[in-house]
């Protein structure tokens, strides 16, 4: 099986604070990947590195076989990396398809393009609604970001990170801020996606990690204490103690 | 498709009239004092809509683009100073020719914005507002220092450059090319601000990290925008001092960039005919209150409050865009 990304002992300190130590993870073709641990992990770091916005201070990132670890934001995104945002960030002022139509266009090859009429342009916004459907936010393709709930922007993520059909999906807590009906939503969406895309998650919400993951890398103290299926994590008596000593249940 | 009329179109018509009646007002009047002051107001829209192409579209407050008008002005205007001198510029005798020297004064305007875009969006924010600020500011005193060229007291031309070989004395003429140039340039804007270009640059505007991790390398769109603001600039800066016949550092300075930006905030910032409204707004509001008062500032100040506080969409944004 070959690994669309694996980072190889990725370190990254702040001010002397080991943010991430030492993290080495694979995420094989079509598998759903989850990242749990418990606030001030690393995650956020770990997912910065992975997007390309903060650098490693030691380790790499590889892509594939591409070693992406001095590539920048677009240059990944270009590769194929698509990600949604932990706290939702789209376009205002635009609408849910005019966002997605964005993600389409980033998949054309450049924009330097500066006559044709690109809000009719029917190769960018077809596609848009479609993506926008197939997460149930077809109705919604014409209203404005700002006029959506908070459930329906976090679908619109995840829309735009489908639009752009990439080989690598880097989802920052979809389920953040989600009510329990909106939750239930986003998880069968994601289950309809899963084992045709390649996804890695960071999430808080341990049903959707248990329902959703292959695999699970469980991160404590900016370093991985433990990888393997949904059971095994279950198991571990090290995830167990990093969690029972934070009262959470898993 | 019906054409329906909204107010915004029926206003962007009345627009397109006036502009086209201006010659036969001027006629009628038997003076060249209206085609004179509508060709300002027609050259100050040009430099105006090519500000907002990068304020209005991409979120970049630039407070230097006097710079722009300045320098192509100043291209002409060294042209025709070293062909009057007998030593014409590059040795050619053609460098009085406008439909060379205008797209020099562009190009020579669109490489500046390059070197200067390249090093100012490095920065953002106030920062951007600043740096582009003391770039402006910087070019404001090579031209002062420039005693050859006349300092602060400016540089004369001797005469307004030729037209396809034609010589343009006839002030009507002279506005027609440049109601044409304007046309050119707002058809362009507009062009662009649907445009896939223009979309990257609303886009990284409202959010520049997630238009970055869609894909797309921010900074050279935004470089890209520059120059081509650059470029209009210089054509606008081209025809004032081919208007004025006389160019002076005082088109470069600061206080020149403050008077663009009132303009496109006063006009508004969502379509190109804000800055015609804004450009046409504040030229005749200062001729009208100067000839009461030296101290029209004083009444003009809180116009623009005013206008700040109850249309914070511009002048052009008091009109509805649809039909209710």
């Amino acid at each position: 099986m070959t690994a669309m990304l694996e980072l190889r002992g990725v370190t990254k300190s702040f001010a002397g604070l080991r943010a991430n130590n030492n993290v080495s993870l694979t995420v094989d073709r079509h598998e759903c990947h989850a990242v749990i641990g418990p606030n001030g992990a690393g995650k956020s770091t770990l997912v910065a590195q992975i997007a390309g916005e903060l650098a490693p201070d030691e380790g790499r990132v590889l892509f594939e076989t591409d070693d992406v670890t001095g590539w920048s934001v677009p240059r990944r995104a270009r590769w194929g990396l698509a990600r949604s945002f932990q706290m939702t960030e789209l376009l205002k002022g635009m609408t849910a398809e005019d966002n997605v139509a964005l993600a389409i266009q980033a998949r054309r090859g450049h924009s330097f393009r500066f006559f044709r009429n690109a809000l009719r342009d029917r190769s960018l916004r077809e596609p848009a609604r479609a993506a926008l459907e197939t997460i149930g936010l077809g109705d919604k393709a014409d209203i404005r970001i700002e006029e959506l709930s908070h459930g329906e922007r976090r679908q619109v993520e995840l829309a735009i990170a489908l639009a752009a059909e990439p080989k690598l999906m880097l989802l920052d807590e979809p389920m953040a801020g989600l009510g329990s009906g909106e939750a239930a939503r986003m998880i069968d969406i994601l289950t309809a996606l899963k084992g045709r895309m390649t996804i890695l998650f960071v999430e808080h919400d341990m049903a959707a990690v248990f329902a959703l993951a292959d695999r699970i890398s469980v991160l404590v103290a900016g370093a991985v204490i433990c990888t393997g299926t949904p059971d095994m994590v279950r198991a571990d008596a090290a995830v167990q103690a990093a969690y029972l000593g934070n009262d959470e249940d898993i | 498709m019906m054409f329906s009329p909204t107010p915004r179109k029926l206003a962007a018509l009345a627009i397109i009239l006036v502009l086209l009646a201006v010659p036969f007002w001027a006629a009628a009047s038997g003076s060249n004092y209206v085609v004179t002051f509508a060709s300002r107001i027609v050259i100050y829209a040009m430099v105006c809509v090519s500000l907002q192409s990068i304020v209005g579209q991409a979120g970049l407050v630039s407070f230097g683009h006097s710079l722009y008008f300045g320098l192509g002005g100043y291209v002409v205007a060294l042209a025709s100073f070293h062909l009057g001198e007998g030593i014409p510029l590059l040795g050619w005798s053609g460098s009085n020719e406008a439909l060379v020297v205008w797209p020099l004064a562009m190009a020579v305007c669109a490489f500046a914005a390059l070197i200067f875009g390249a090093l100012s969006l490095r920065t953002t924010g106030v920062y951007f507002i600043m740096i582009t600020l003391a770039f402006a500011q910087m070019v404001f005193f090579i031209f002062v220092g420039l005693k050859f060229y006349g300092g602060t007291d400016g540089l004369p031309l001797n005469a307004r450059n030729l037209f396809a070989g034609q010589r343009i004395v006839d002030p009507v003429t002279f506005y027609g090319i440049c109601v044409a140039c304007l046309g050119l340039v707002m058809l362009f804007c507009w062009r662009l601000s649907r445009s896939r270009f223009g979309l990257v640059l609303r886009g990284a505007a409202a959010s520049e990290r997630r238009t970055l991790s869609l894909g797309f390398p921010v900074y050279a769109y935004r470089l890209a925008a520059c120059v081509m603001a650059g470029a209009m600039g210089g054509l606008a800066g081209a025809l004032w001092a081919n208007l004025n016949r006389f160019v002076s550092p005082d088109m470069l300075s600061w206080l020149r960039s403050g008077e663009f930006l009132v303009i496109i905030v006063l006009g508004g910032l969502s379509s190109p005919f804000g800055p015609i409204v804004g450009a046409a707004a504040v030229l005749i509001i200062e001729s009208v209150l100067s000839g009461w008062t030296d101290r029209w500032e004083v009444i003009f100040g809180p116009f623009i409050v005013l206008v700040a506080l109850f249309a914070p969409n511009g002048l052009w944004g008091l009109l509805r865009s649809r039909r209710s």
